[in-house]
């Protein structure tokens, strides 16, 4: 268990080390949701754009982590390195934490981020907690499938293409609760009307996270 | 020869259904004429999803036992359900129109189709965009097995999503007996046509395979 | 867990009737391969006989679609990564991370592989293949040359007994390819065992003391260089690839 820890957390320092050097995905994904921020702005009136804040919020998140985790494995696949991390006497699930965990920082940074700037922007009323909930959450489970699914496409002809085709329909579930839960929590909801959505989110967030961890192993192998 | 058999069973079974659906079951008094188009809507639907836990179960076995079999009827069961799935929608279309007066409405059901043929069209391109024929098999797989077990969760979360105003339902109370046997035939029918059309396409699977080896040989 | 059989101590790499295929195309036929422990075997063979897909398999990264292969005494279908222990694997693919400098690199590899006293080992190493001087440069900063002596030091830091070399001159210059060999007979003197594949006869002929020619998937000639007449070999192989001079 402590070596199967060990080895997850040099996965991820190495991740975090290239990416302190280089902020790619940070930057751009960064970059890429505050320019759907703006978008959206002009695509509604912007005295109603309250009304839809939260949509926008999720419509913003997802789109840039689909950009972050599908650098992910190009990364990797730049000098053969995933057969390097293959070669080295691990299972499967140690390289999918690993990558899992670096891909799942880099998604809260940018949503760390982009949230104050979205409050501004739209005049929202004032920060709530339970948001930071939602956000882990909803991440947690971009993460969990988009690794996976980041691993997947990065071997096929179209990868561009691939995984906004796999990812967007199987986390459907995870934006619909995610935008209706900081929705209920900006009008003020209650904490009940609130928990169904994040249940959905948390068991989302655990069946992939073993599921992918099982079969990960099936798509790094050849 | 078995699959004539089943091909006739099922022919003799489909118009069956259609006598029922046309000509033997009643009216329902709510919703007029439109209703009858629910017993061709929950056998495509309730095909869908037996297709695609068929698919679940071949993606399992292919990547336990690597015969490519599995693969061949993961495979096949997919185009179908396919098939399906597009048929639920439009249909499903077809039948909001007059009891909502829109072709289209994001209601639960009609959402998750929708949610579930896209997952599955992304499960067949994953197969086409593959770097190799194994490649593709392997990568469907996983994606046949997350696809399933993300279906109980679209459902919940749409229906969740959608549940504060309930669209109309199909039937106030019960189902009447004749109404159940009439779906009960026209599933059946329904059932035995997936199985013909499955066997099909797995034996011209096979046979395509058949041939690539005997011309790379 | 599944030990090292003791009446295969003497072999490190055992290959009965492997088969290979990527859908309907058969990339390894059958290929039996028995190489003792110490042994420095080069498998020559023209592109496209399988050379890397059968390394690849004795790296454990690519599964046999059927035939027995147990490296290091361990059968890897079953416990791949009691044999990724001991093999290194170098590559014309070097498996360096550019942005990460060259001990940030060989510190990642490292523990990956658990190897014990980490610091001194690196020093030993990188001062080895004559790269203590950029230990804190960024790879993509070192020339082709050094990042392939740099990989061979990754190969070999965690002391592996087994050695797989896919096509390694590719890219080495003249500096690299002197520093692999002593690498290498530092190992073979301890009871290492190389298995390495080129298309180019006479530097493979140089390097190994066992000849084998693979062609269409299977190992088609295989014998000890003692034994072995080069201008056979060289007619030989010539007639299977359908190369001519």
């Amino acid at each position: 268990m402590k070596k199967f820890l060990g080895k997850v957390l040099a996965i991820l320092w190495k991740d975090i080390l290239a990416e302190l050097r280089t902020r790619d995905i940070v930057v751009s994904v960064l970059v890429f949701a505050l320019l759907v921020i703006v978008i959206f702005n002009f695509a509604f009136e912007p005295e109603r754009v309250g009304l839809v804040a939260c949509g926008v919020l999720w419509v913003a998140l997802t789109f840039a982590g689909v950009l972050g985790l599908s650098r992910s494995f190009v990364l990797e696949k730049d000098k053969g390195c995933l057969e390097g991390l293959m070669l080295c006497p691990v299972d499967g699930d140690v390289i999918y934490f690993g990558k899992m965990v670096g891909n799942l920082s880099f998604m809260l940074i940018v949503a760390i981020i982009v949230l104050p700037i979205l409050f501004i922007l739209f005049n929202l009323p004032i920060f709530r907690p339970e948001l930071v909930l939602i956000v882990v959450l909803a991440t947690i489970g971009f993460a969990s499938v988009g690794t996976l699914f980041s691993a997947l496409a990065v071997n096929t002809k179209a990868r561009e293409i691939m995984l906004p085709m796999l990812f967007f329909p199987i986390v459907t579930p995870v934006i619909i609760a995610a935008v209706k839960a900081s929705g209920i929590v900006l009008q003020g909801g209650s904490l009940s009307n609130l928990s169904i959505w994040l249940q959905v989110m948390a068991a989302f967030d655990i069946i992939f996270l073993v599921v992918s961890s099982l079969v990960f192993q099936f798509i790094i192998e050849e | 020869m078995r699959s004539n058999i089943l091909l006739g069973l099922s022919f003799l079974l489909m118009v069956a259904a259609l006598y029922l659906v046309f000509i033997y079951v009643p009216t329902e008094k709510e919703m007029g004429i439109v209703q009858r188009i629910f017993y061709l809507m929950v056998p495509m639907g309730w095909l869908a999803l037996l297709a695609f836990l068929i698919v679940f179960i071949g993606s399992i076995l292919y990547l336990v036992k690597r015969e490519s079999r599995w693969d061949i009827l993961a495979h096949s069961s997919a185009e179908v359900g396919i098939v399906f799935t597009t048929l639920t929608l439009i249909v499903g279309s077809i039948w909001a129109k007059p009891v909502w007066g829109v072709w289209w409405t994001w209601e639960p059901r009609l959402t998750s189709t929708l949610v579930l043929w896209l997952i599955y069209v992304a499960y067949l391109m994953v197969r086409s965009l593959a770097a190799d024929e194994s490649q593709g098999a392997r990568f469907a797989a996983v994606v046949g097995i997350i696809g399933f077990i993300d279906i109980p969760i679209v459902v919940l979360a749409t229906t969740l999503w959608r549940g504060m105003h309930p669209g109309p339902i199909i039937f106030q109370g019960g189902l009447a007996p004749s109404m159940l046997l009439t779906l009960l035939v026209s599933i059946a029918a329904f059932t035995t046509l997936y199985f013909c059309l499955l066997g099909r396409r797995i034996g011209l699977r096979e046979a395509e395979a058949e041939i690539r080896k005997m011309s790379q040989d | 867990m599944e030990g090292p059989s003791s009446a295969s101590q003497d072999w490190a790499i055992e290959v009965q009737g492997l088969t290979k295929s990527f859908g309907t195309h058969l990339a390894l036929r059958g290929v039996d391969l028995m190489v003792r422990r110490g042994d420095y075997v080069v498998i020559f063979g023209p592109n496209g006989a399988g050379k890397t897909t059968l390394i690849k398999v004795l790296a454990t990264i690519i599964k046999p679609s059927s035939g027995n292969v147990r490296v290091a005494g361990f059968n890897v279908r079953d416990s791949p990564v009691q044999s990724r222990r001991k093999i290194g694997v170098v590559s014309h693919q070097t498996f360096l991370y550019d942005n990460l400098t060259a001990l940030e690199n060989l510190k990642f590899y490292g523990r990956m592989y658990d190897v014990p006293n980490l610091e001194e080992r690196i020093h030993e190493i990188i001062t080895k293949v004559g790269l203590a001087s950029c230990l804190h440069r960024q790879v993509r900063t070192l020339s082709r040359g050094m990042q392939q002596r740099l990989s061979i030091a990754r190969a070999v830091l965690h002391r592996p007994s087994i050695m797989l070399l896919d096509e390694p001159e590719t890219g080495l210059d003249q500096y690299a390819t002197a520093m692999l060999r002593e690498v290498l007979d530092v190992l073979s003197a301890g009871e290492g065992t190389v298995v390495m594949t080129t298309h180019r006869l006479e530097y493979g002929l140089k390097m190994g003391d066992h000849v084998a020619i693979m062609a269409e998937g299977r190992i088609a000639y295989s014998k000890s260089k003692q034994s072995l007449d080069v201008d056979s070999l060289r007619q030989t192989y010539y007639r299977l690839t359908g190369t001519a001079r």
